[in-house]
């Protein structure tokens, strides 16, 4: 199998799905001949042309709702925003109007739309171009969330979210674009709710997203050099959460610990680790569920500043042996 | 057609739809008139905000849409509705919070809406729908179909970026959508008058490159004229109009509301505009309609009113397993 970057996954899906479907489009500030803020789009409008790859005013209220209207009628919008720190400005439209047409209309009309954006720091884009904002939308009904970590799941998930009839959240984290793996060349749907063991392990569980998969991953094998042997479950769409494939993980290893980048306060690893808590796992918990996340500031602009602002590999192995010594 | 020596009817309309338009500002009315009746008597719950006095820029400019053509609205919605086809029964049954309205009693007064029959929703947030028309717009362009969506907003939501953003958009992508601001004066207790420096709200329509137009909203002929000059722009492909309907809501903005913001001479000099009495008159001159017959058409939906409220009362409640329904498609 060939391998590609985790960008190359998310355009290439796109491309596939758009020249079979007619419906589907993409519209988002500077995706024409620029090719987006991070190049995703690069090359698609000279493929789909500027009616299909639609370059948008700076707008974001306006073009999230020119996209849930067209959902509404029938197309299959793919929304990109530059920065996922500007759904702040687009949020209205999705979380008033796309979570909840289909509900407030009593099950008629349905929002298959996509607004994709990069989110995560870790550029010196300080703090109003890196924040981490999922549990915002995971908190909202109605709006499926999905946060992959390798270019294979980019491509499943991203199928799979615009094959959906609802509006998903596709967060994609910039500094996994230049990250390469195995990816079919062929269309193939990874469904939505469907966590993935990226790693297994017997002696503790890390529910990881996004880039934290890949900085658990780092530490599960420096961890492996001391005989400890660590589980890493990436859920993959927090909204809807493969809440059994958690629950089961923590029952075989009977620690677990909570790691994403997003601000600890409010962040979807509480809703996690809340959720293990009510689960039948408790009985197996030989140690306190362990939660890592941002610190509660801004991501501030100095490189070592900035890097201390979210969770890093010695961080998460400090924390397991936290948990081990508690067991 | 020359209905009257003042009045001239551009679009060609049957002197059936022009009766029936009459009657629908009757439906309109008295729709929002018993709705006030049961929240002043608590039996409706929730909040509402009546249209009465403003029924001639829903009917006026609805009178020239197919079921194919769209439209989004406010929160002063139930006019947009009934001009678009809903039945006072289905919507009646909403605001009972029953099974059989609109949206099965989970949308209620400001969410009723009927996407087959092109009513895209009226909507809570001000502003809210505006974007929501864009894009309803931008399919029927990229689909080659040639229905036409009209968005219906206040004049306070023409002070929120989504106005600015959404009309821009249409703007420069030329989309068939026609803009129309009913301003009734007032958002909530603001008066539009402190709350934009322009005199008319139409004039923004410069900023975006396309027609704005201000109309007397409380004449629909005039609405339908207006109207027409801006579907025919829409669907021939040269883009968006602006139209502004100066209007009046008799009533106050929501359920509670004392109108201190307001005189009562005001309201009084307003009511002397009654669109439906102004409609009726020229009908009578152009020799379509007596006032027998006018009167006869207001008892006839005043019974379909009271034939709505029957429909509602009888009809059931949901079940409490209708909670976690349709969150999802």
């Amino acid at each position: 199998m060939r391998e590609i970057t985790y960008l190359e996954a998310v355009r290439e899906a796109m491309s596939q799905e758009m020249r079979k479907n007619d419906d589907v489009y993409i519209l988002g500030e500077d995706i024409g001949v620029y090719g987006g803020a991070f190049g995703v789009t690069r090359g698609m409008i000279e493929e789909f042309g500027p009616e299909r790859v639609r370059n948008t005013p700076i707008s974001e209220a306006g073009i999230a709702g020119a996209a849930v209207g067209s959902a509404l009628t029938g197309m299959r919008p793919i929304l990109e925003l530059q920065f996922s720190d500007f759904i702040t400005i687009a949020l209205d439209q999705m979380v008033n109007q796309a979570a909840k047409i289909r509900y407030m209309y009593g099950g008629k009309g349905k929002v298959p739309m996509v607004l994709r954006t990069p989110s995560g720091s870790g550029t010196g884009a300080a703090a109003q171009h890196s924040q981490s904002l999922e549990a915002w939308v995971a908190h909202i009904p109605g709006l499926k969330v999905v946060q992959p970590s390798t270019a294979y799941d980019a491509k499943g998930l991203l199928k799979a979210a615009m094959d959906d009839d609802n509006p998903v959240i596709f967060y994609e984290h910039k500094l996994l674009y230049k990250t390469s793996s195995d990816v079919p060349e062929e269309e193939y749907s990874i469904p939505l709710g469907k966590a993935d063991i990226k790693r297994e392990g017997t002696d503790v569980t890390i529910v990881a997203t996004a880039i934290m998969v890949h900085k658990s991953l780092e530490a599960a094998k420096e961890l492996e050099k001391e005989g400890i042997s660590v589980e890493v479950v990436d859920p993959r769409t927090i909204v809807p959460l493969d809440e059994e494939t958690i629950v089961n993980s923590v029952k075989k290893t009977g620690k677990v610990i909570v790691v994403h980048e997003a601000v600890k306060r409010g962040g979807i690893g509480g809703e996690i680790a809340s959720m293990i808590a009510e689960s039948e796992a408790f009985d197996y918990l030989d140690a306190p569920i362990k939660r890592l996340g941002g610190a509660n500031s801004p991501i501030p602009y100095n490189p070592e500043l900035e890097k201390a602002h979210v969770p890093q590999v010695p961080d998460i192995i400090k924390a397991v042996k936290e948990t081990l010594n508690r067991a | 057609m020359q209905l009257t020596k003042e009045k001239l009817l551009i679009p060609d309309l049957s002197n059936d739809k022009l009766i029936d338009l009459y009657k629908q500002m009757w439906q309109i009315r008295l729709f929002d008139e018993k709705v006030d009746e049961f929240f002043a008597k608590g039996m409706i719950h929730g909040t509402t905000h009546l249209a009465v006095g403003q029924e001639a820029s829903a009917a006026g400019v609805c009178a020239l849409l197919t079921v194919e053509d769209k439209i989004t609205s406010t929160h002063r919605g139930h006019g947009h509705c009934i001009a678009k086809g809903a039945t006072a029964d289905k919507m009646m049954a909403e605001l009972f919070g029953r099974t059989t309205g609109y949206c099965k009693g989970k949308g209620g007064s400001m969410h009723i809406a009927d996407v087959e029959m092109g009513n895209l929703g009226a909507n809570g947030i001000v502003a809210g729908g505006i974007p929501l028309a864009v894009g309803s717009a931008l399919t029927a362009k990229m689909k080659k179909l040639d229905y036409v969506t009209v968005c219906f907003f206040g004049d306070g939501a023409t002070n929120e970026g989504s106005f600015h953003e959404a009309v821009n958009l249409a703007a420069i992508w030329d989309l068939p959508v026609i803009f129309v601001c009913e301003n009734n004066q007032y958002g909530m207790s603001g008066p539009i008058k402190e709350m934009a420096k322009v005199e008319h709200i139409a004039d923004r329509a410069g900023a975006y490159g396309i027609p704005g137009v201000v109309a007397d909203g409380n004449d629909i002929i005039e609405m339908i004229n207006v109207t027409d000059e801006a579907i025919n722009r829409a669907r021939s492909g040269k883009g968006p109009t602006l139209i502004e309907a100066k209007t009046y809501r008799w009533k106050g903005h929501s359920k509670s509301d004392a109108k201190k913001y307001r005189t009562r001479e005001e309201e009084q000099e307003w009511r002397k505009k009654d669109p439906i009495k102004r409609y009726k008159e020229v009908l009578i001159e152009a020799g379509l309609l007596t006032e027998e017959k006018a009167e006869e058409i207001r008892l006839a939906v005043k019974q379909e009113i009271e034939d709505a409220v029957k429909f509602a009362e009888e009809s059931p409640a949901p079940t409490l397993d209708d909670l976690l329904t349709d969150v999802y498609a």
